[in-house]
């Protein structure tokens, strides 16, 4: 009585290939991805040792290890951070728990959209234009890390606003009534219960602050710098310019050393957002209300 | 002070300190506009031959004469972005439709984290994977004497532009309500069906907007472009012809110029033009999907 | 202390006080949603000590009027009022900080509201807003508002576990709890017992009779007869309007000016 119709098996039919077809669709984006981690492993692979990570580079970088750039990209990330977490926290904080509905609410968002939007290289103008030349702190880790940090900050925003809005407005009506100032609401029950989602978008930011290298190029990265950086005022070397400059301006460079060195900028970035994805997974199992 | 005042107060100075916090991303985004303008100024109203940037080829800053044609930047631009379109949309759209309609539990969790990873890979190591791994693939497959072109670029530039694609298309697929889909499956319609007719239909701004976000970050991608497309001033007339990038050439030559020189205001120029174009995407994309959401 | 009431306190039989000034007083107060009325032009006072009750059907505007005596069409931008309400003689809207006005008026809505806090951290919330700071006496508060709400003995060995992870019911005696610690002037009750049993509803029930003692309470009902266990004096109210006020026991022996006041009373409609 219900047997399948023609039409209706033709249908079927349709939904099992569209479903293939999607199917075949993504994994011809996300097989990339494991061939590149893969030639990666494979040919950078024998360059990493103890030795590599944590000694100098030496004879035109042709030989040698990258300490002085592993050491300056988390000089650069840590300052970034420095700078746009408490605001990007704040801004957030604004659009979740004060902002009213108005033009310059939407205003705000709009400008969040476009800093993640303007291209690398114009964050890079700015930087330039605004921290090195204007604000004259020359080519420094500081100037760098700032020019990261504007270009950063919707990360930390999007990140803090998301998780604020997941505490449900009904905790927030509570204290209230109860006499609780928008602030010790804030402070009591909103950030305690989301803390844990704005570290993940740290973390996220970290990932990408580490890997930029167009913003950092003419603030305060350097090609070859040969000691440790002191303070925000020097110059440093960075994993990401480090790889740029091997890879495009140095002959002679070993191909295996370029590939060491494109495996571990990529290990730390993936590995950062393998944390943030565990630290989501693990917060989604932990049930609070 | 009674405590309750004191909170009060606290409350006052709190409200206003994430008030500068919220505005911060306004004063960023106008702060970028008026430094980078400011630095091309001189030479927009200087040595700027509007003319001659919209339509000649002749990228010349440090010749004895210089010129200063972007058009060649401008094409190498819009030839690596639109080929990365090409197969860049519709596979994003359908990983999109598939992640989002039809994978479910494990399968859908990790295809979403791959997807990350995707966008996780930073600029220059994909230039590099354009250089290392694609340039000599190229070259054996089409047996052709250099890989650095508007295929390489446009292939990396794809992949990259995917992720935020996907992303927002399957927010947008996510945003149509799940009655639609019960009330067309009531009526005997399979997935496909309801998808085809109803899904697609319903989230067609959301799906628009992500198009646009996609063009806006292949338009604005540097390190990756400048490393893989071969860096030729060229109006390529096939794939595997080397291009070069508006904000390539940017990141080539500014650490070479003398700052204050026409080269450099040039420079700077093209900065604001990659400025306003993306702000002009932006905008128009947030207002596709404000479109979405006001219906 | 001399004078009547205080006499009438000592000997434990505090009612009314309607020979005092009103400790609520209501002026044409409307309150709007997107301008939409949900209560037009109520006129009433609340005496001191008394248990104020107020029934009426769904979407009569029984829920607008509380939430206008606390001041909460400040969290939501529809939320329009008009017209006076004044607490203790003075207009709410003169209070320039707001959030003084509410740490005096308990409320308790019908949807309970666990804070994502320790059950300890839920009651001693208010007293640590006040700045009391010692164990001893946030401990005395916990017990005596956790004992209070008839929720004491249930949770006595688990102070220490998430209030937002308690059953609905124990969600919403603690939200009672936490009200009773902000030692209010003034509590206001939306359907308290919606989510509760029977028996606790009861319990609950006995410890507001012996409440009235220290405060005021606003009973907002949907049960018609716990109106009339409880409450001295009782509203109707009707679609947004004010429809009667009367003394309970006049209301509920038929001495009503008003045929719609009955009908629903006798469940004619509801």
């Amino acid at each position: 009585m219900f047997g399948a119709t023609a039409l209706n098996r033709r249908s079927y039919r349709s939904q099992a290939v569209a479903k293939a077809a999607f199917f075949l669709m993504t994994v011809a984006l996300v097989i990339p991805v494991l061939i590149i981690v893969g030639t990666l492993v494979v040919k950078g692979g024998p360059a990493i040792s103890w030795e590599f990570l944590f000694t100098p580079p030496t004879n035109n970088m042709t030989a040698g290890g990258i300490l002085p750039a592993l050491v300056g990209t988390i000089w650069l990330v840590v300052v970034a951070l420095l700078a746009s977490v408490p605001v990007g926290v704040a801004a957030a904080l604004y659009l979740s728990e004060y902002a009213p509905d108005n033009i310059l609410t939407r205003a705000i968002n709009l400008a969040i959209i476009n800093l993640a939007g303007v291209p690398s290289i114009v964050h890079a103008l700015f930087g330039f234009g605004a921290f090195v030349l204007f604000f004259d702190m020359g080519a420094s880790i500081l100037a760098a890390s700032l020019t990261l940090a504007v270009m950063t900050l919707p990360v930390v925003i999007v990140a803090t606003r998301e998780s604020l809005q997941a505490v449900p407005l009904a905790f927030r009506e509570a204290c209230w009534n109860m006499g609780a100032t928008r602030w010790q609401t804030i402070r009591k029950v909103v950030l305690p219960n989301s803390i844990s989602g704005i570290l993940t978008g740290v973390i996220l930011e970290v990932s990408r602050t580490a890997g930029e290298t167009a913003p950092i190029m003419f603030t305060g990265a350097a090609a070859y710098v040969a000691f440790l950086p002191q303070g925000v005022f020097d110059q440093t070397m960075a994993l990401s310019y480090h790889l740029y400059f091997i890879a495009t301006q140095q002959t002679g460079v070993p191909e295996e050393l370029t590939f060491g060195v494109a495996l571990v900028l990529i290990s730390i970035v993936l590995l950062m957002n393998a944390v943030s994805i565990g630290f989501r997974v693990y917060l989604r199992g932990l049930k609070k209300w | 002070m009674d405590r309750r005042d004191l909170a009060w107060h606290v409350d006052r100075v709190a409200r206003i300190l994430v008030f500068v916090g919220g505005i911060s991303a306004i004063i960023f985004i106008v702060g970028i506009f008026v430094f980078v303008t400011k630095e091309g100024l001189d030479f927009v109203f200087g040595s700027l031959d509007l003319g001659e940037f919209f339509t000649s080829i002749a990228w010349r800053p440090t010749s004895n004469n210089p010129t200063y044609g972007a058009l060649a930047l401008m094409v190498g631009t819009a030839s690596v972005t639109g080929f990365a379109m090409l197969f860049s949309v519709p596979l994003s759209l359908g990983a999109a439709l598939y992640i989002g309609e039809f994978a479910t539990g494990k399968t859908r969790e990790v295809l979403k984290v791959l997807v990350e990873m995707l966008a996780a890979i930073p600029s220059v190591v994909w230039g590099f994977v354009g250089m290392s791994i694609m340039n000599p693939l190229i070259i054996r497959v089409f047996d052709v004497p250099l890989g650095l072109g508007v295929l390489n670029a446009g292939l990396i530039l794809g992949l990259m532009a995917a992720p935020i694609m996907t992303t927002i298309a399957e927010d947008a697929l996510k945003a149509v309500p799940d009655t639609y889909r019960e009330a067309a499956e009531a009526l005997g319609a399979t997935r496909w069906e309801v998808i085809l007719k109803v899904v697609i239909p319903a989230s067609k701004n959301g799906l628009l907007a992500a198009v646009l976000l996609g063009v806006g970050r292949g338009f604005g991608e540097t390190m990756a472009v400048l490393m893989a497309s071969g860096h030729a001033i060229n109006l390529p007339t096939s794939p595997f012809d080397s291009v070069r990038a508006l904000t390539a050439t940017i990141a080539a030559e500014l650490g070479e110029t003398v700052n204050g020189s026409d080269h450099w205001g040039a420079l700077f120029t093209l900065g604001i033009f990659l400025f306003l174009v993306t702000f002009i995407i932006n905008l128009t994309a947030d207002l596709v999907v404000r479109g979405i959401r006001k219906k | 202390m001399v004078g009547p009431a205080a006499a009438a306190g000592t000997e434990g039989t505090a009612g009314p006080r309607y020979d005092e000034s009103p400790i609520v007083q209501v002026r044409d107060l409307s309150v709007f949603y997107s301008r939409t009325p949900a209560l037009s032009g109520v006129n009433l006072d609340v005496y001191r000590h008394e248990i104020f009750g107020i029934i009426g059907p769904a979407n009569s505007g029984k829920t607008s009027f509380l939430r206008a005596l606390n001041r909460m069409d400040a969290f939501n931008p529809a939320m329009d009022v008009q017209g006076s309400v004044r607490i203790n003689g003075k207009d709410i809207n003169d209070w320039r900080n707001e959030y003084a006005l509410r740490s005096r008026i308990g409320v308790v809505f019908p949807l309970p509201v666990g804070l994502p806090l320790t059950v300890y951290e839920n009651v001693a919330f208010s007293p640590r807003l006040r700045g009391i700071r010692q164990k001893e006496k946030l401990d005395e508060v916990v017990e005596r508002c956790l004992t209070r709400a008839a929720l004491w003995d249930e949770v006595k060995d688990r102070l220490d576990s998430l209030g937002s992870l308690l059953s609905g019911g124990q969600q919403q005696r603690l939200t009672i709890a936490r009200a009773l610690a902000q030692e209010p002037e003034l509590l206001l009750l939306d359907e308290f017992s919606i989510a509760v049993d029977p028996v606790t509803t009861m319990r609950i029930e006995d410890v507001l009779r012996e409440l009235r003692t220290e405060l005021t309470i606003v009973l907002v009902t949907n049960l018609v007869q716990q109106a009339r266990r409880l409450a001295d004096r009782t509203a109707f109210f009707l679609m947004g309007d004010l429809v009667e006020i009367g003394e309970t026991e006049d209301l509920f022996e038929g001495k009503v000016k008003d045929e719609r006041t009955t009908g629903y009373i006798e469940g004619r409609y509801g």
